[in-house]
């Protein structure tokens, strides 16, 4: 048989039919829905008078448009809390699980697939949502998908895909104190631009990789749609079955044991061909910023910020331009030292355990810069629960920050957490588009080790300099 | 869903490269659970000042663009987030095509489902188009071309499924649905591995 890589593999074990003239009939193992790209989806489920085929196999939560205040306060947006009402009445409606505001297992969406053991190797899974690719930590073919989709998939358990082409992501050597697996996505975005994954998807490998926590994979998968890829993964190794092993809707006894045995079939094969490859020193690397409005525009944190003047491409140099006054910097200068206003420490990039641990150790015993707004908000109910049960809360609030409960935050402005305009953050999550974290507010993406230092500071900072 | 069929129209120039969705419609509108109303909402924080009132410089404000029916984008266009507010948006304000060098993903399959056709010409073609916006174009998805002023025809690329439903108006779901029977089989012979409802 020819070798193949991961992503072939998947998708063979998951076409449903292959009618010439038309794409894949592909099968979905796992649907994860909230409230913000749903309630469409139900409506025209209801106007067609179609049930969930698979509510087994799907699951809900609320994230986006829901508040971090306390649960006990209500959700003053009249517009957010009938989005979130409507989400719950509609699992209820198709019997589906809803992980809603009072449940302890709510939480992003890509944070709590993996924490309860739903995410598993081999899978595919979908979400109307762009950062679906964080399951492909798991050796999952992870993927966002719109609204019809969305209807699709509940109707029937499947989509109808074209192939993507495979791209290789080698990331090898060992990563210096300070950097982190954030810093090694935001180097390969920066490297091929925001448009260099289109039509593909990729696999991330080599022995940088190999060392990853789970959790520090699932940053780097995240962002595989910020270099316009619609999915990336990992292949699935024991760091993942221990991972996944003993959590709630992870398989057991014998079952477990066959699932493992299957897993263990799925990296690519040696020989497999990759339609694109790229390789990443991982020594080499340095701790990662952005300066501009899309994620492609980021640079080690000691570089200077570009200068227009240096680019030949008109449309580009116009993009460069354009970004640098909507964020009112100068050409040529260095962004550390920049004040900031806000730091953001949060989003399903950066808010599992591993990511607050990070951040704690730089605030420990230190204040928050007097000025700086400091958010920590944890991805879920259960990393909140976790990170209180080993007295991360405290550190961060007695560093003078604020610690909330789940949800996407100042990610997506769309829940009251938002810059104002003009504000400057320094932001853990993905997207630092014009007006992402509140309309005029300014992003800067980085480490949660680095946010933490520049918590500190009230400047970029580069955390290297407060690492003990 | 209506048939896709041939229409002329002016453009609307927009000379952005990687225009993402959180600019198409900013986050804050999805909070909606219709579909509706999205139209005035399209490009709204760069469309209306900070109290509210249309921008009388912003292309789309400007009179001709209110009766065009193609956005002539940048590269990159529609990168960013899976909302399908976005060709939602579009569509309501009055587009039914865009052109661009090259779409993301996810804003293409969305577009391709609403009946709003994504182009995608050679750079040249672009390039010439943004030199001269105001001519009038046509577009025949039947035949996959871009008429030109002058009567130059330029090929455009689409997926031949896609192009099939949007000519004919069918509807994927009820594809899908036919294929029940297979689905059955699948389900069949591969057990689920998680149970939510347990």
């Amino acid at each position: 048989m020819k070798p193949r890589t991961i992503i072939e593999k998947i998708w063979d074990n998951h076409i449903v039919s292959e009618r010439p003239g038309a794409p894949a009939l592909l099968y979905i193992d796992l649907h994860l829905v909230h409230e913000v790209t749903s309630p469409q989806a139900f409506d025209g489920l209801r106007a067609r008078g179609l049930k969930v085929r698979r509510p087994d196999l799907t699951i809900a939560t609320t994230d986006h448009s829901t508040p971090t205040t306390p649960r006990s306060f209500p959700i003053i947006d009249k517009v957010a809390a009938a989005q979130v009402a409507r989400l719950e009445a509609s699992c209820k409606e198709f019997g589906i699980r809803c992980f809603g505001l009072s449940s302890e297992q709510q939480g992003i969406v890509h944070v709590i697939g993996p924490e309860l053991g739903l995410t598993q190797p081999g899978m595919t899974v979908v979400c109307g949502d762009s950062h679906t690719a964080t399951h492909g930590a798991f050796g999952a073919l992870a993927f966002g998908i719109g609204t019809t989709e969305v209807e699709h998939v509940l109707a029937t358990q499947c989509l109808l895909q074209n192939r993507s082409k495979t791209y290789e992501v080698r990331v090898d050597g060992a990563l210096k104190p300070g950097i982190t697996a954030k810093d090694i996505i935001l180097s390969l975005i920066a490297r091929i631009g925001i448009g260099g994954g289109t039509g593909c998807v990729f696999e991330y490998c080599g022995s940088a990789i190999r060392a990853l926590s789970m959790e520090e994979r699932m940053t780097v998968c995240n962002m595989s749609i910020e270099a316009g890829a619609r999915a990336g993964l990992v292949a699935p190794d024991d760091t993942t079955y221990q991972y996944v092993c003993g959590r709630e809707y992870a398989p057991e006894g014998a079952a477990w044991d066959a699932a493992v045995a299957g897993w263990r079939k799925l990296p690519t094969d040696d020989g497999a061909q990759f339609d694109k490859s790229i390789q990443i020193d991982a020594a080499a690397l340095e701790p990662m910023i952005t300066f501009g409005t899309n994620p492609g525009m980021g640079i080690p944190i000691t570089a200077m910020v570009p200068n227009p003047g240096d680019i030949t491409d008109p449309l580009e140099r116009d993009s460069l331009a354009k970004a640098l006054r909507y964020m009112d910097l100068a050409p040529g200068k260095p962004l550390l030292g920049h004040p900031v206003d806000v730091v953001f420490i949060g989003s399903c990039t950066n808010s599992r355990i591993s990511d607050l641990r990070n951040a704690a150790k730089i605030l420990k015993g230190r204040k928050v810069h007097s000025g700086v707004r400091v958010m920590v908000v944890p991805g879920s109910m259960q990393v909140k629960a976790q990170a209180q049960a080993e007295g991360l809360d405290q550190i961060f609030r007695d560093a003078g920050a604020d610690w909330r409960e789940a949800g996407c935050s100042m990610c997506i402005a769309m829940n009251g957490d938002q810059l104002q305009p003009g504000e400057y953050s320094v932001s853990t999550s993905n997207r630092n588009f014009e007006g992402r974290q509140g309309k005029g507010g300014r992003t800067f993406l980085a480490s949660p080790l680095t946010a933490a230092a520049s918590a500190i500071t009230g400047v970029v900072t580069d955390v290297r300099t407060l690492l003990p | 869903m209506t048939k896709f069929t041939a229409f002329e129209s002016r453009l609307v120039p927009f000379p952005i490269d990687n225009l993402d969705t959180d600019q198409i419609i900013p986050a804050r509108f999805l909070k909606t659970i219709s579909k509706e109303g999205l139209g005035d909402q399209l490009f709204y924080d760069w469309r209306y000042d900070a109290d509210g009132k249309p921008k009388p410089d912003f292309i789309l404000n400007m009179p001709d663009a209110k009766t065009s029916k193609i956005l002539l984008a940048g590269d990159n266009f529609g990168c960013g987030s899976s909302r399908e507010h976005a060709p939602w948006a579009l569509l309501q304000y009055g587009f039914r095509a865009v052109i661009s060098t090259s779409f993301a993903d996810i804003f293409r399959g969305n577009s391709l489902k609403n009946s709003l056709l994504p182009i995608v010409v050679p750079h040249d073609v672009h390039a010439e188009l943004f030199r001269d916006p105001n001519i009038t174009v046509k577009v025949d998805l039947a035949a996959q071309t871009l008429t030109l002023s002058g009567g130059r025809t330029v090929q455009f690329p689409v997926d031949a499924f896609s192009k099939h439903c949007l000519v004919e108006g069918i509807d994927e779901l009820g594809y899908i649905l036919q294929q029940a029977p297979a689905i059955a089989s699948f389900e069949a012979a591969h057990p689920a591995l998680i149970n939510t409802a347990a």
